[in-house]
């Protein structure tokens, strides 16, 4: 059936035939006719950010956090630019988002219009997809075609860009049901014959390890249940890069912790030493694999990736298998299953001598530290905001620097969709919108952004989007006073030449809190630490932690660039001075 | 350590040069998308020749020549093939498999001695005139890439003055035809 509606009727119609339920976004000229549009309506909520890109990282936090596209609504011309970050963002971390943005009418297309730009343009490297709609009649199939394009295949952002005229216009609306894409069919199940050659090495590795990344989140929370049956039927090993932390417990025996440059002296010496790497849903990123010549050299490698594009990008694999991590690992725990019964049982002996390996590496204690009486450690912060919140199912975002590798490193994440970080941009500024989209998909969650003092004032002011919304986010900022691993990486590469990186004028945290109707928190003793972090969590209503921190911690271990993985470095100091007792062990 | 954040390339491998012609939907932006591919990762285009060729469908026929490594060839494929509107991407490798064809057109000009030789090599060289007066002449070569830069290397110095060229396009040899995922032959 069709029906003639405006543009901007075809749009909410759309959105809400695809069960949207929050749109985050900011008006403007170009896009006044939806907003009206949005007035008349009640099926969909809009969270008014304060910025552009705060609204494309909420969106993002919400899709991460829920298995469900973000969905954002911004204007022409400066809407759209002020996108760009968050759509990238969302790009190369491979997060559903259907961006909706005015264009100038298409009468004044090309002609340098008031607030015109050329966003299908500016965005086309960074969306999966990207239309501009110039025949109404054309909108609702575009908008169709979006959803199906951002969250089927390797998810992420596309992109609709909506003249003016054509919102005010009449034409038909049709359903989803009837739309094809011929150009588009991504894979979904796996080569049945490839995966039987990975099941084959599977059973006669001697060293493997099971190195996964965010396709496992992206599949679903069905691929995290299939992994940790994958894992347990196998006894192998398994690290995870930092996106796909959560996907296996952080606390299981099996779980080496994260790998890569700042990944644990075991995870990096076992993928280094592995006779068989088995890749699910991670793309060998450079943070990742140091040096590429040096990369696990002696092993076979198996890549699981729903993007083609994705294998032998980087590194090249044995085995490749193209399609939906949640398929295929069943189709293998069928095959282990059928073809090696009691498989865990007898190959334990074959891979004993790799656990005994792994178990004199993790002796190292990569990730352990030195708290001391008088200022408190990033590392020992994150350790006890974990301790103190771990057993309420909490949901952690950051930004981007040291902060979030001590994140990474201290909290220990038990489900997926708990963590959302912006790991292949790296965007500072991405953990406190985020947060807010978090919030609003889980209203009765913890929800905890660990943020750093520079990151959290590039998008300070969508704290004021939390209070107008009430939602009681946390934001936990470790604060060193210094653009913490830019001062790192000068310490250790550019003789300690601090060139920029200290914040010689920050704001009084607490106040801004106040500033902003929010709660100011403040602790810089550790004696005072865990009292302060109860009092943050009991706060209904959004609050900045101010953690004052030592200022010239640094983040380890690390694989230097250029390094191989067993040639990490694990501290400024021989780990063997540390004294057991001094330890703090995590 | 380096001074680096990043890992250093030392690995030099031998280039090849390639066709790859790709089906897309002859829609808003496509060229763009393509050509945006190539540059934003750092791929090479030597030429570019793009016509649609199936009215029904809408399908244009997108033939790049390019050069890489045969890893890169390979990721500049499997990078084309995720583009939402491009159906199919195949290459040509540069050996007997394949026929490769470009079409230059180039302009003389000079008196009419020089003219007179100049001719006079178009015709070795098989050309097509297409043009001529008292002072210039233009000529159509349609041939393999090699041969035509062989002819502009004769024919510099004969008042050779503007030159034309397409780039190659590019056919498999024999009954071998290429499919789209629904097995319509492209």
């Amino acid at each position: 059936m069709s029906m003639e509606l405006t543009g901007a009727e075809i749009v909410f119609k759309a959105l809400s035939d695809h069960k949207v339920e929050y749109i985050f976004g900011y008006p403007g000229g170009a896009v006044l006719p939806l907003y009206d549009q949005l007035f008349q309506q009640k099926k969909i909520k809009h969270i008014l950010v304060r910025h552009e890109q705060g609204a494309g990282h909420a969106a993002e936090g919400y899709a991460r956090s829920s298995g469900k596209p973000g969905v954002v609504l911004v204007t022409s011309g400066p809407g759209a630019t002020n996108m760009v970050t968050a759509l990238t963002d969302a790009y190369m971390d491979s997060i559903p988002l259907v961006c909706i943005t005015g264009q100038v009418p298409t009468h004044l297309i090309g002609t340098d219009a008031f607030q015109e730009c050329d966003t299908t343009g500016i965005t086309r490297p960074c969306t999966k997809h990207n239309w501009l709609v110039k025949d109404v009649n054309e909108l609702a199939e575009t908008i169709h075609k979006a959803f199906r394009i951002a969250t089927t295949g390797r998810p992420g952002p596309v992109l609709i860009d909506i003249p003016k005229d054509i919102q005010f216009k009449k034409g038909i609306y049709k359903s989803h049901e009837t739309i094809k894409i011929d150009s588009y069919q991504p894979n979904f199940e796996g080569d049945i014959q490839q995966i039987e050659k990975a099941v084959d090495l599977i059973a006669n590795s001697k060293k493997p390890i099971f190195y996964t990344g965010g396709g496992v989140i992206n599949a679903g929370p069905k691929a995290s249940e299939a992994l940790r049956e994958l894992v347990s039927l196998t006894g192998f090993p398994i690290t995870s890069t930092l996106q796909g932390l959560g996907c296996y417990p952080g606390e299981d025996s099996q779980f080496l912790g994260m790998l890569g440059m700042h990944g644990t002296y075991e995870s990096n010496h076992a993928m280094h030493d592995c006779d068989l790497m088995i890749n699910i849903g991670a793309r060998f990123d450079d943070r990742i694999t140091g040096m590429v010549s040096k990369f696990s050299p002696g092993s076979k490698k198996i890549h699981i990736d729903i993007d083609p594009s994705s294998i032998n990008k980087v590194v090249k694999v044995d085995v490749a298998v193209v399609g939906d991590a949640h398929s295929i690992m069943s189709s293998m725990i069928n095959i282990i299953k059928k073809k090696y019964p009691g498989f865990k049982n007898s190959n334990k002996e074959k891979i004993s001598d790799w656990w005994r390996q792994i178990e004199k590496w993790r002796e190292k204690r990569s990730l352990s530290f030195k708290q001391g009486a008088k200022t408190i450690l990033p590392q020992h912060a994150v350790h006890r905001l974990y301790e103190l919140t771990k057993h309420q199912d909490a949901f952690i975002t950051t930004e981007v620097g040291q902060h979030q590798m001590w994140a990474a490193q201290h909290y220990k994440f038990n489900k997926p969709n708990r963590w959302m970080t912006s790991g292949g941009l790296g965007t500072m500024g991405y953990g406190l919108p985020a947060a807010i989209g978090v919030q609003l998909a889980h209203p009765k969650k913890l929800v905890i952004d660990i943020a750093g003092e520079a990151s959290i004032l590039m998008n300070m002011q969508e704290l004021s989007t939390a209070v107008q919304y009430r939602l009681p986010i946390k934001i936990f900022i470790i604060n060193n006073e210094y653009m913490g691993m830019v001062r790192q990486w000068q310490e250790l590469l550019h003789d300690k030449n601090y060139s920029e990186s200290y914040s010689k004028a920050l704001p009084d945290f607490v106040k801004l809190a106040e500033a902003y109707g929010a709660v100011g928190i403040r602790a810089s003793k550790p004696e005072e630490l865990d009292e302060k972090i109860k009092e943050m969590i009991s706060v209904d209503r959004p609050v900045i932690f101010d953690c004052v921190v030592e200022k010239e911690e640094n983040c380890f271990p690390m694989i230097p660039s250029g390094k191989a993985h067993n040639e990490m470095i694990l501290g400024p100091e021989d780990e063997e001075t540390i004294s057991e007792e001094g330890k703090v062990l995590v | 350590m380096p001074k680096s954040a990043y890992s250093i390339d030392t690995i030099e491998e031998k280039l090849e040069r390639v066709i790859i012609v790709a089906w897309v939907d002859n829609e808003a932006g496509v060229l763009a998308r393509v050509s945006g591919l190539f540059s934003g990762r750092g791929y090479n285009i030597e030429s570019l020749a793009v016509a649609k060729v199936d009215e029904e469908k809408n399908i244009s026929r997108i033939t790049i020549s390019t050069n890489g490594t045969k890893s890169v060839i390979e990721q500049i494929k499997a990078q084309l093939l995720k583009l939402v509107p491009v159906h199919k991407v195949a290459d040509y490798k540069i050996d007997d498999h394949s026929v490769f064809r470009e079409l230059a057109l180039f302009k003389f000009r000079g008196d009419s001695s020089l003219l007179k030789k100049a001719e006079q090599i178009c015709i070795d060289f098989k050309g097509e005139f297409l043009d001529k007066t008292a002072q210039s002449f233009i000529v159509q070569f349609v041939n393999t890439r090699r041969e035509i830069d062989d002819f502009i290397k004769k024919a510099k110095p004969y008042g050779l003055a503007s030159i034309s060229r397409t780039g190659p396009l590019a056919m498999k040899k024999g009954s071998e035809t290429i499919q789209d995922n629904k097995g319509k032959v492209l």
